[in-house]
């Protein structure tokens, strides 16, 4: 649970949780889950931000772990509605501001269902319309939040509580949905994808994103779960190096129109490497279900063919 | 001076009066024509408004909850399937005490499709924290459009209200109708000066409460609601202190009650219809009560006005399969009388004439005390 008022003291200072002119903008004291990536990409996403931002969550993980009344973790400004609106409040807001006449970044944050599911629609209108948002979306690959429900960004052949490894269905079944390329579809001027296990590069892309002339932009964060996704909490950071070195995750960039791998993997790791790392892929190392692994290596590997040849 | 006007076009008017700062709407019989006369507005820079398109009535009351959260005054209006799309962003935005005015052309909910008058789609969001008042005339509409924004952002209130427009019997008609003069207008109604967003302070909205906190929130709105009652009398009475204009007493308006022993309850354009009927039949038995706020629910005033009569009917448009009349089942609680006739009728636009009309008297008369349809 967050805590309004946060003593500073010296050690803290260097913490994200600050920025320079010691003012806190994401409070510790957040209750997510041992190893959670929520808080790892927020505190990046705000130390390039600043204070003169308006967060507008969708409800997710995200919001349950930062806004229980009358306590809250945000040291800027929130707002949260609903689970498919993220992308229109923020419209709203931005459209607001200018009204005002003040400066300031909108950022939506919205998990893979607000955004790849039940928020697509909202997302597509405020995309098409033009409004000055950042939209990014934190996915941790199902629905974390009610208790890891396959979302349309599930991975194929991932087990979830609703899509689960049985005895005839070796899991999902279809491949995860391509969110970025719906929204290149948009001609919007900033598009990015981004992990966990590069925060660097995460920030360098919120600061194009975060231009008023990039926007609206888009960022797609893939934040490993250590619970949904069944691996150790201290591997989170590991876990979300390891989908790009393998090439289960591929991180690149769409500036207006043009794109570039902003990490090229020239070996790429066997993504078994990564299957193996987690307990929802467990089933796919049983001897009857080996092939379903060659099924998901030749397909990253048509896939990273595409994206080099982009 | 009065001006012909489409009903619509009226209440278009009146928003502008209003300076909204952001409009966000999707198209819906049978309110399009409010906002497509807003959208001209401000193409022709009458008005200084952000006019959005939204891509669905979900998006286009949270671009209005975004906005007004930021602290811009909002204005959307919707109907039928438009507004039960909405339903859920409804709850969230009186729950966060956004006061934006949304006018609702009621027509009927599907299926069978059907795209004329009833009010079962606002019955619907009955219990969602906004205001609702419903108007019988245009110039009513147009008054209450200025009103409602005046109420909704009473620090006392701070809700959001639906102004409620029978669809097509007012929407599509045109009338005779006093636009007030804008100057005038600003100083009854000021600039907005909401939670104007301050990067400085920042402030969390829209959050999550458990079992220990919820409940005050919901009787905090509940609070909100017993306060405008106070607050739409005070500023019917300031209304019609400059503008000329009052509709009763800003909750409910009585009609022909001087002699009656029974009284026909209903809201709406239907109470223009029963007075032409009580005045042009001379009729002196029998009353009319008009609800125009449905929530607030008037209480004292229904149980005021109804304490010595013999009987009422309530004649209204919505029906809850399985119960019967909303509105008079709510009116059962006020009265232990039990000659409290329900008429249900004009049901999906189908006009409720005269002689229905008389004929709901006659049944009144009787004491039916029963669900008649019309």
């Amino acid at each position: 649970m967050g805590v309004k008022k946060v003593k500073v003291v010296k050690e803290e200072k260097a913490s994200e949780s600050f920025n320079e002119k010691n003012q806190c903008l994401f409070y510790p004291g957040a209750s997510n889950c041992a190893g959670c990536p929520e808080t790892i990409a927020v505190r990046a996403i705000l130390s390039v931000a600043g204070k003169n931002t308006i967060i507008v969550n969708a409800t997710s993980c995200l919001e349950i772990v930062s806004s229980q009344y009358p306590y809250t973790s945000w040291g800027v400004n929130y707002i949260h509605g609903a689970f498919e609106n993220a992308a229109a409040i923020a419209g709203g807001v931005s459209l607001a501001l200018e009204k005002l006449g003040k400066e300031g970044n909108v950022i939506a944050l919205a998990g893979d269902g607000g955004t790849l599911d039940i928020g697509l629609q909202s997302l597509s209108g405020m995309l098409e319309r033009g409004e000055k948002v950042c939209f990014i979306c934190l996915d941790n690959e199902a629905y974390m939040n009610t208790g890891v429900q396959r979302s349309s960004a599930t991975p194929f052949a991932a087990s979830t509580t609703t899509s689960p490894a049985g005895k005839i269905i070796k899991g999902n079944v279809t491949w995860k949905k391509p969110i970025a390329e719906i929204v290149v579809a948009h001609r919007i001027p900033y598009i990015a994808t981004a992990s966990i296990g590069y925060i660097d590069d995460l920030k360098v892309k919120v600061a194009k994103a975060l231009k008023k002339e990039n926007q609206p932009s888009f960022i797609h964060v893939l934040n490993p779960c250590p619970l949904g996704w069944k691996f150790e909490s201290h591997q989170t950071v590991q876990i979300g190096r390891l989908a790009v070195e393998t090439g289960m995750w591929v991180l690149y960039e769409i500036e207006n129109g043009s794109f570039k791998l902003t990490m090229d993997v020239p070996k790429r790791k066997p993504v078994e490497e990564y299957l193996r790392a987690q307990g929802r892929f467990s089933h796919l190392f049983k001897e009857e279900n080996l092939h379903i692994i060659k099924e998901i290596q030749k397909r990253i590997d048509e896939e990273w063919e595409r994206f080099r040849k982009c | 001076m009065k001006k012909v006007l489409e009903g619509s076009h009226a209440i278009a008017e009146a928003v502008k009066l209003c300076k909204p700062g952001v409009i966000a709407a999707y198209p819906i019989t049978p309110q399009t024509h409010i906002i497509e006369r807003l959208s001209e507005m401000v193409a022709d820079g009458e008005l200084d408004a952000k006019f959005v398109n939204a891509e669905s009535e979900h998006s286009a009351i949270s671009i209005c909850l975004g906005a007004q959260a930021i602290g811009v005054r909002t204005f959307t209006s919707s109907a039928s399937q438009g507004l039960a799309l909405m339903y859920e962003v409804l709850y969230i935005v009186s729950g966060m005490r956004l006061p934006i005015v949304m006018v609702v052309a009621n027509r009927s909910l599907s299926a069978p499709l059907n795209i004329w008058n009833d009010w079962s789609d606002s019955f619907g969001a009955r219990d969602s924290g906004w205001i609702q008042l419903y108007c019988e005339s245009i110039q009513e509409a147009v008054d209450t459009v200025i009103q409602a924004y005046k109420i909704g952002e009473d620090e006392k209130v701070s809700l959001p209200v639906m102004v409620c427009i029978d669809g097509f019997f007012l929407s599509h008609v045109y009338e005779p109708v006093e636009i007030p003069d804008s100057k005038i207008v600003e100083k009854f109604l000021p600039t907005y000066k909401g939670r104007v967003i301050d990067f400085n302070k920042p402030i969390s909205q829209g959050m999550w409460a458990g079992p220990d906190y919820y409940q005050e929130f919901k009787k905090a709105q509940h609070e909100a609601m017993e306060n405008a009652k106070e607050v739409i009398r005070k500023t019917n009475n300031e209304f019609k202190k400059i503008f000329g204009r009052g509709y009763g007493n800003g909750l409910v308006e009585t009609y022909n009650m001087e002699e009656a022993e029974y009284a026909l309850i209903t809201m709406g354009s239907l109470s223009g219809t029963a007075k032409y009927v009580l005045k042009s039949k001379k009729i002196k038995d029998i009353g009319l009560i008009r609800i125009k706020s449905f929530r607030p629910f008037p209480v004292d005033e229904i149980k005021k006005a109804i304490k010595n009569l013999r009987g009422v009917g309530v004649l209204e448009k919505d029906i809850s399969p399985g119960l019967g009349g909303t509105l008079c089942y709510e009116l059962r609680g006020l009265t232990k009388k039990k000659n409290v006739s329900t008429f249900v009728g004009g049901l999906g636009g189908r006009d409720v004439k005269i002689e229905d009309f008389l004929k709901i008297f006659k049944a009144i008369r009787e004491e039916r005390g029963e669900l008649i349809w019309v």
